[in-house]
């Protein structure tokens, strides 16, 4: 068997270092990366990376801060697995490796003028705080910005400190929820579905945006539907196992989709049919 | 030269030269009506009249371990992409292999390129073999159409008596037959002879199931929820061999491989199935093909119906390689004629026997 040496490979890899982490919950770290030939990822909203620690593999990572944002990008991990927990023993100044980035993700130009409403569940502010981040950067270009925002409990909010943020800005209307309560809490309590019903819309306008764990698009996105909203304005952010990330190992694939290529952004009309895809 | 003529009597020559060019590769017979693509170097060791081998020359294209990268974690992340590859000379390859073996390549060359896949590729002569009839009852190759040639190969051999006609598609093809000195000039009675046999072809190969191949894609889609796949769902025992089989599976997983030092290795390709409970599985626990049923029923649509959306042709090549392994007696052509029954496109007219 020969052995040939090639730099075009689609599993090469970019030498990216980390700049800075930060424990955010028991559970989540993020981490800020630069690459290591000094230039930004080029990327957008929505959009994941193949995370690689030779010895350990590789992991599809949601970017969670916004392309405005130049010379680094940021991922919020979850230790869940081999490859998270290995991410999570690692530090400032630590190298990592990056492919991609891959994949589509939230049509901002689609977005350009009109109200959005944005509804996350769990870990799924991660990938939406990249858009969300990109709007309020670019806050004039776009109408109504509506944020709701759902977790398990108040210890397991993530960026809190942004969070905060967006519930002062008079330019965005906020809300969230948590589905437990401990005592020093003085918000919701319940589902996030519960938010949909107060908040105030003109459906003739307004794209709706959904990012989280599987078992919620279905709910919110009914509550969404009742608001009046068309399901061509309706975008979700698919979970699956991006292994390859380039369309060809088949892990990603729902019915003809390859969430990898084709999605994780998905317009709600162009997925609905396809049974288990939500 | 488009067309040559190899006499019988040349046959063994013509082995004896391929098998000095390159590694030659040809099916072997292994016992219990079990072929197999092996290293060959002499005709005599070769098995022309053969049931699809038990692994399709897929295991060529896209070797069932391949490393991708190799790596060095001494300071920092350091790696270097490889491709492995072997000059090979591919004999006596079916049309249903052929076919798959187009597939793949349509898959491969889909952006982004895999250039593993594509550049190893290239390092194959592929030389084919007419099927003069079906080879056994579990082949479909009637209704998927691939009895015949329909290019992709360098050159291709029919068997047509006491010699064997070869059509030479490419450069590569004609090169061997030129250096060979095994081959005679074609005559106008070779054609008549092709023609014939071709001819008589059309009486033995018909659909083996009585439905239109253009309405399978439309079956599939209206039959998503048929009950066919919650019984074959019931007998499968998710042990992939259908998968390990299929000469246009091409799933797979990505790992790494360390070296006993921890900091240097590979990052590797193994074959992966869809038929494994964790395949669809995401690292938060959900798995979105939990059930038997919905990991067979993908597997279906993966040849029958998706990738005639993505890409214009049915991934299964009639081969009959799922049928022939499956520990479950799942059977393709009567799984087909199930939902055939249940979504109504079984064709009235027709109501003959599953051949």
């Amino acid at each position: 068997m020969e052995k040939i040496l090639i730099n075009r490979s689609g599993y090469r890899i970019k030498e990216a270092k980390i700049l800075r982490t930060k424990k955010m919950t028991e559970t989540e770290k993020l981490f800020e990366i630069g690459l290591a030939d000094g230039d930004s990822l080029d990327y957008d909203p929505g959009q994941f990376v193949e995370v690689s620690l030779f010895g350990v593999g590789e992991a599809p990572i949601s970017i969670c801060s916004s392309p405005t944002k130049k010379g680094s990008f940021e991922m919020c991990v979850r230790s869940i697995g081999r490859f998270t927990s290995a991410m999570h023993r690692l530090e400032k100044g630590n190298e990592i490796g990056i492919r991609g980035p891959f994949g589509v993700g939230f049509p901002v130009r689609h977005l350009e003028g009109m109200d959005i409403l944005m509804v996350a569940g769990g870990l799924g502010i991660a990938p939406l705080r990249s858009l969300i981040n990109y709007i309020l950067d670019n806050r004039r270009d776009y109408g109504k910005v509506m944020i709701l925002l759902g977790c398990r409990n108040p210890k397991s909010m993530l960026f809190s400190d942004e969070v905060d943020g967006w519930g002062k800005r008079m330019d965005v209307n906020f809300n969230c929820t948590v589905d437990k309560a401990d005592p020093d809490w003085q918000g919701n309590v319940g589902v996030i579905t519960s938010l949909i019903p107060g908040v105030d819309i003109n459906p003739e306008k307004t794209y709706a945006v959904v990012v989280g764990p599987p078992v919620m698009y279905k709910f919110v996105i009914s509550e969404i539907l009742k608001k009046g909203i068309p399901d061509s304005r309706i975008l979700v952010s698919l979970e699956r196992h991006m292994k390859c990330g380039l369309g060809k190992c088949g892990h990603c694939q729902i019915h003809d989709i390859y969430c990898c290529q084709d999605g994780p952004v998905f317009f709600y009309d162009r997925i609905k049919n396809l049974k288990g895809a939500i | 030269m488009e067309y040559a003529v190899l006499p019988k009597s040349g046959y063994d020559k013509f082995i004896s030269f391929l098998a000095k060019q390159k590694k030659l590769v040809a099916p072997v017979y292994k016992g219990n009506n079990h072929y197999a693509f092996e290293p060959v170097t002499n005709a005599e060791q070769i098995s022309l009249s053969y049931i699809p081998t038990i692994l399709p020359p897929k295991k060529y294209f896209m070797p069932q371990y391949e490393t991708l990268v190799e790596y060095d974690t001494h300071e920092g992340q350091n790696m270097q992409a490889v491709v492995e590859l072997e000059d090979l000379i591919l004999f006596g390859v079916h049309t249903c292999d052929i076919a798959g073996i187009q597939c793949l390549n349509m898959v491969f060359i889909d952006r982004p390129r895999d250039l593993n896949y594509l550049i190893r590729k290239n390092h194959i002569i592929i030389i084919g073999f007419e099927c003069n009839n079906y080879c056994d009852s579990d082949a479909s190759c009637g209704l998927m159409d691939t009895y015949n040639p329909n290019g992709g190969y360098d050159l291709f051999l029919t068997d047509l008596g006491d010699y064997f006609l070869v059509h030479i598609s490419t450069h590569a093809g004609e090169e061997l037959v030129v250096k060979s000195k095994a081959f005679e000039d074609v005559k106008p009675n070779h054609f008549e002879d092709l023609k014939a046999l071709r001819k008589k072809k059309e009486g033995i190969f018909k659909p083996e199931v009585p439905v239109n191949r253009d309405d399978i894609p439309k079956m599939f889609e209206e039959g998503f929820d048929c009950e066919v796949w919650e019984e074959i769902g019931n007998r499968c025992l998710s042990c992939a061999n259908c998968t390990n089989v299929c000469p246009t599976c091409y799933c797979f997983d990505v790992k790494d491989i360390p070296n006993l030092d921890l900091k240097t290795g590979k990052r590797i390709r193994i074959w992966d199935s869809c038929q494994n409970e964790p395949f669809a599985k995401v690292a938060g626990g959900e798995s979105f093909r939990e059930k038997r049923k919905d990991r067979k029923r993908h597997r279906f649509n993966r040849k029958f119906n998706y990738p005639v959306k993505r890409y214009s042709r049915f991934f299964c090549t009639g081969c009959g390689r799922c049928t022939r392994v499956c520990m479950a007696e799942i059977n393709l052509k009567e799984t087909i004629v199930a939902l055939a029954e249940q979504t109504g496109y079984i064709k009235k007219s027709a109501k003959q026997e599953v051949k």
